[in-house]
């Protein structure tokens, strides 16, 4: 029923799903991202690593469009960002994305939190998205909270949700900004054992977190952002054992 | 040997249970100091002698003859009676739907129908009214209970829905008659009748003006936003009144020579323009409670603004003002009453001349009281629903 999307080709050799080119954005007169150009390839798993303030939450939401950007280029899946609002809700359907305070509705039930955008965005019939979803539920381990209201939920029961809401839309790429960082740490387990197992299913995807044992088991590629722009690029093995930049080293030093 | 002796408890204990006791119960709340007692005995005597002053007044000194005799004045003014059927006709209607939708959604519109069987059966009991009102409020009665175990068993769902979107059409139809039945001008609706009409027309339609004008105040749009922000302000720098007496004097001149509308509707039209820049102001706080990560998880699903808008934006926005919305409904009932001073006859208005009729001299406590409670009554029924309503939706828990 769920697409996997695991393909034999070796990454380096796969086509790229998102293409940034000179991406360049301002706060006012804060230079927020400052010429980052970053390409991720479809089933990549590419997590974002960087001090607070660093500019990596600004650059995951410029990928779908919730953070303008002026100057530079944008490519999702094809679609190049403009400000057309079609070529905005083209990208937004392929791509999910899961946010730090979980953002659930808190007027419906689990399972219409999760229906509501496959019914009225994709415009896919009624049972289907039902069977959909409770599938999804099932595999982020709580088909028994179907008809709660996300209120009556813990934290990462409803990041967990939110996880379900967004695969929902069978996005092509997902993003995710902090998923972990409002949690209790009981509750962080929980939700990085359903990113992973995503993760293993082929899914593109582009994280944004502090926990780095995730950054280092699941990763195919990790970027340190600093001050707006990217410092270094590698696996997680050259990133964590060999780092070559001495913000990274700084950064590294002060996390692990 | 030193042995520790744990006692076994239970992990969960049960809070304590406090017996009640009225003595005790007495004790602890009027007498448990001096001063308290001295309060709880003077308060009795001022409660004791300002109860028995007001029932010996509505029990023996009052003459309700004034109410009964013009009863029908005031319910529906000059109303021809031979028509009366009609509106009899509507209240039935309204009570079938009622009964219906007591007993399909069950809550909040049980109690409401529960209190308007209680409202047919008082009317019905009146000792002065005619035999037929008595059969007609019968009826009332009869109709809300068959509806209410008809709900719980017919699968009509869809068809009570509908009956009550084509409730509004069909009574003004009714009320009216327009020359397919004998046509009823709207300056002969009077009465209680009226204020129902004046209130409910425009709680109708003010409230989705006011969503709209709401959401317009909010569009990025300049002109939408500036027409929006300049109606709701000029309204509200202005009082009710001139209001109403823009619209009985200056509406015509605007209007022209083709669209004439006689003076009950412009006073329609005048409350509802008035009323739907309030309700804006209300939504707006609602729309403004709105945390931005709903807009954010909306867009991020691919929903466009209007489907963003309808499902999740407003849903919440609206649940979060109830309270200030019913407010606003129940000053909208209260300030039909307004409507007097531009030459319309509603419930007060009937009272007030009815009052100066010499044969009714020094009779006016009688007819405001009656007019007072018929008011209360219907205001406590919409802030008692507000809060049920409050309640199911869970507003501040979820």
């Amino acid at each position: 029923m769920l697409e996997e999307f695991n393909d034999s080709t070796p990454l380096a050799e796969r086509e790229n799903i998102i293409e940034c080119k000179n991406l360049n954005k301002w706060f006012g007169d804060l230079h927020v991202l400052k010429n980052v150009n970053l390409n991720v390839k479809k089933g990549e798993v590419l997590v974002v690593l960087g001090p607070s303030g660093s500019g990596k939450s600004t650059f995951i939401r410029t990928l779908n469009a919730l953070e303008e950007i002026q100057e530079g280029t944008i490519t999702v899946d094809g679609t190049t960002l403009s400000n057309d609002t079609s070529d905005i809700e083209t990208i937004r359907k392929e791509t999910g994305m899961v946010f730090q305070q979980f953002n659930l509705f808190p007027h419906m039930t689990i399972l219409k939190n999760i229906m509501l955008a496959p019914i009225w965005v994709r415009k896919w019939p009624k049972d289907k998205v039902e069977k959909i979803a409770l599938e999804l539920l099932e595999r982020v381990g709580i088909p028994e909270q179907a008809n709660k209201y996300p209120g009556q939920l813990s934290g990462g029961q409803q990041q967990r949700v939110a996880i379900a809401r967004a695969l929902a839309m069978q996005p092509k790429i997902m993003l995710f900004d902090e998923p972990t960082s409002a949690l209790d740490p009981e509750m962080i387990k929980e939700v990085l054992d359903v990113m992973k197992e995503l993760a293993k299913t082929g899914m593109t995807m582009v994280v944004v977190t502090h926990e780095m044992n995730f950054a280092r088991e699941v990763a195919d590629r990790i970027v340190l952002f600093d001050f707006g722009e990217i410092i270094e690029t590698g696996t997680p093995s050259e990133l964590f054992d060999n780092p070559q930049h001495d913000r990274t080293k700084l950064f590294l030093s002060q996390i692990l | 040997m030193n042995q520790i002796q744990y006692e076994k408890k239970p992990l969960i204990e049960k809070p304590p249970k406090k017996k009640v006791n009225i003595l005790e119960w007495l004790k602890d709340n009027l007498f448990s100091s001096w001063i308290n007692t001295l309060f709880t005995i003077g308060l009795g005597i001022l409660v004791f002698f300002v109860l028995k002053g007001t029932l010996t007044w509505v029990f023996f000194s009052a003459d309700w003859s004034v109410v009964s005799d013009n009863f029908k004045l005031l319910l529906t003014g000059q109303y021809p009676i031979v028509e009366l059927w009609r509106v009899w006709v509507c209240i039935l209607l309204v009570s079938i739907l009622l009964g219906f939708s007591g007993g399909i959604w069950n809550g909040t519109i049980t109690h409401l129908s529960i209190f308007l069987t209680v409202l047919f059966l008082i009317s019905g009991l009146l000792p002065f009214v005619s035999i037929e009102s008595r059969i007609w409020n019968f009826t009332g009665v009869v109709l809300l209970v068959a509806g209410y175990y008809g709900g719980k068993k017919l699968p009509i769902k869809k068809t009570i829905l509908l009956g009550w979107f084509l409730l509004f059409p069909i009574t003004i139809f009714l009320l009216n008659g327009f020359d397919i039945l004998t046509k009823v001008g709207t300056n002969l609706c009077g009465g209680f009748l009226l204020t129902l009409l004046l209130a409910i027309v425009s709680i109708v339609f003010s409230f989705p003006i006011g969503v709209l004008l709401a959401l317009g105040r909010r569009s990025k749009l300049p002109v939408v936003k500036y027409f929006c922000i300049g109606y709701i302000e000029f309204i509200r720098g202005i009082p009710l009144i001139t209001i109403l007496f823009v619209a009985q004097i200056m509406l015509p001149l605007f209007l022209g020579q083709g669209l004439e509308f006689n003076n009950v509707v412009r006073a329609m039209i005048g409350m509802t323009l008035f009323n739907a820049a309030y309700l804006a102001e209300n939504v707006r706080g609602g729309l403004q409670s709105i945390p931005r990560g709903q807009f954010e998880a909306s867009h991020a699903l691919g929903f466009n603004s209007s489907l963003m808008t309808f499902f999740i934006i407003l849903p919440q926005a609206l649940r979060t003002v109830i309270p200030a919305m019913v407010g606003q409904f129940i000053a909208i009932f209260k300030d039909t009453s307004l409507v007097t001073i531009v030459g319309l006859i509603d419930i007060l208005g009937m009272a007030k001349t009815i009052s100066q009729n010499p044969e009714y001299l020094g009779k006016q406590m009688e007819l405001f009281l009656f007019v007072a409670a018929i008011f209360f009554v219907f205001c406590y029924m919409l802030s008692y629903s507000s809060r049920r309503i409050e309640n199911s939706l869970g507003v501040g828990k979820r």
